[in-house]
């Protein structure tokens, strides 16, 4: 047999058997292999788009954790910032009412103070009026014991009405 | 850089082809001598060309081995296969051992075939059309066989894990299919055509792969070393490119972006380049694996051409070199063979590009 000269009879063979192989290779073979290799990479594309979708819902959450936190320390802030406050008002409340409450019971100390002065200083001085009026009696008595020296007296007194 | 390395392979093969095929015409002495009996006290002179030949050509029977009778002569051991003949209408099947290795002739009817040169012949010279199961058709059918067993399993398995990871011979078979499909079949078609393609590629790929695996197997087939199997392969890459053919494909060879003059040229020229594409597959794959044939025969021939046993382990290293070469070139061949196809594939589908319209042209 010729090395170069095609036979006829292994053409038609070959051509027969090689159409025939193909048509059941890619029945039984190179459809389900395929098939399953597009499968597979359809599973792997899903896996991977819910795993990125998971990563993506986590980072979410993440970020709204991070906002809750960052709500309850401006929340805790305001808070504290209320409290402060309002201690101060109550500080400075109680201080005013201390202040007006102390200058009202000094004003009613001094008042008390002056009526009670006052009225210690007329007692003495009715004290001392009476007092001298006393002394002024005993001296008086006391000059006018004898007549003569009281018509001497009213005797000079009279002199001065004269000269007047 | 893939293409420079076949080439290289290409021009190697080719050039050892060319020796070993010139020394088969120098030869002088019928082809099948080691079936004729030896005369008596003379040695046969031992032809490589004529053994060599006769290894890789297709033959009517699978040769195993020779025995020798007891007075002297050898005995032909072989696989009979089908003869199936047409003469004239009539359709003649027997088995080949009617031919007792080439020293019968059978007859059928009015028709008396015998063996020439391994071509049956009509001894009134009536013309026979040879359809007989031969021995690279009977090869090619046990491949089919091979790739039938091999693949339904892969694909049952497929089915069963659809989805899943692969199991059992998928998971051999599968980067070999993904390899046609990713490294061949998109690289060169695209992403939107290839799947039409891909099982007569795949189908292309590992057909040729099994049998050049099988052409390997001591006393095994040259399958596709036959110009009738790469030219009928080359034939199915030729057909599926131009009925796939755009109108951009075919604007191209029948309205070339040249001046209207040029196309006495140009069309033929293109034409001839719708043939050479197919006819360059066809070489290739022929002269690649009948190349590889021949190496190894020649340097198997060595032995009986010195004469020695002392050649024997030279010979022996380098065919274990070689035949590991081939199991590369195996491979290789068929991703070549494959690769062009998609390749022919591709550029039969492009789109028209705007580029071409004003300057670009081929």
């Amino acid at each position: 047999m010729d090395l170069i000269k095609p036979e006829i009879g292994l053409i038609f063979w070959t051509g027969v058997s090689f159409l025939l192989l193909m048509v059941l290779l890619r029945k039984f073979a190179w459809k389900p292999i395929l098939g399953a290799v597009e499968a597979r990479d359809e599973k792997i594309n899903e896996a991977l788009n819910a795993a990125e979708q998971a990563r993506k819902e986590i980072s979410n959450l993440a970020a709204e954790n991070e906002k809750l936190l960052a709500e309850a320390r401006n929340e805790k802030d305001r808070i504290i910032a209320d409290a402060k406050k309002t201690r101060e008002h109550m500080i400075s409340d109680a201080k005013n009412i201390a202040d007006s409450e102390a200058k009202r019971m000094i004003e009613t100390a001094r008042l008390s103070i002056e009526n009670e002065k006052n009225a210690a200083l007329t007692e003495v001085k009715n004290l001392v009026a009476n007092l001298s009026i006393e002394v002024a009696e005993k001296i008086l008595r006391k000059r006018f014991e004898n007549p003569s020296e009281q018509q001497a007296f009213v005797q000079k007194h009279l002199e001065d009405v004269k000269l007047n | 850089m893939q293409f420079s390395s076949f080439f290289r392979f290409n021009t190697l093969s080719a050039l050892l082809f060319a020796a070993v095929f010139s020394i088969s015409f120098t030869g002088s002495t019928p082809v099948l001598a080691a079936s004729e009996p030896a005369a008596a006290g003379e040695e046969a002179e031992f032809n490589p060309g004529e053994v060599i030949l006769h290894h890789i050509a297709d033959a009517h029977d699978w040769h195993l081995f020779d025995l020798t009778n007891e007075d002297g002569t050898l005995h032909p051991v072989s696989i009979p296969l089908p003869i199936i003949l047409l003469t004239n209408g009539n359709l003649d099947v027997f088995m080949s051992s009617a031919f007792d290795h080439g020293h019968a002739e059978v007859v059928k009817g009015e028709r008396t075939y015998k063996l020439d040169h391994g071509h049956i012949v009509e001894t009134s010279g009536a013309s026979v059309l040879d359809f007989s199961i031969t021995k690279n058709a009977a090869s090619m059918m046990l491949s089919i066989v091979i790739l039938l067993l091999i693949f339904t399993a892969a694909g049952r398995s497929s089915t069963k894990n659809k989805g899943g990871a692969p199991t059992g011979i998928a998971r051999f078979m599968e980067p070999l299919v993904l390899f046609v499909r990713d490294e061949i079949a998109i690289p060169n078609i695209g992403e939107k055509h290839y799947k039409r393609f891909m099982p007569y590629l795949l189908t292309v790929f590992f057909f040729i792969w099994i049998n050049n695996l099988l052409g390997l197997v001591p006393a095994g087939a040259n399958f596709t070393g036959n110009i009738a199997v790469t030219l009928t392969l080359a034939a199915f890459t030729m057909i599926i490119t131009n009925v796939s053919g755009t109108k951009t494909y075919w604007s191209h060879i029948f309205t070339p972006h040249v001046p209207k003059w040029l196309y006495p040229i140009m069309i033929p020229v293109e034409l001839i380049g719708v043939i050479s594409k197919p006819f360059a597959l066809t070489i290739r794959l022929f002269a690649n694996i009948t190349a590889g044939h021949i190496i190894i025969l020649s340097l198997v021939s060595l032995i009986f051409i010195f004469k020695t046993v002392l050649i024997a382990p030279v010979s022996v290293a380098f065919v274990l070199f070689m035949s590991v070469l081939e199991l590369l070139v195996a491979a290789l061949q068929a991703y070549v063979f494959t690769l062009l196809s998609a390749l022919f594939i591709g550029l039969a589908l492009e789109e028209p590009h705007h580029e071409h319209e004003t300057k670009h042209s081929h």
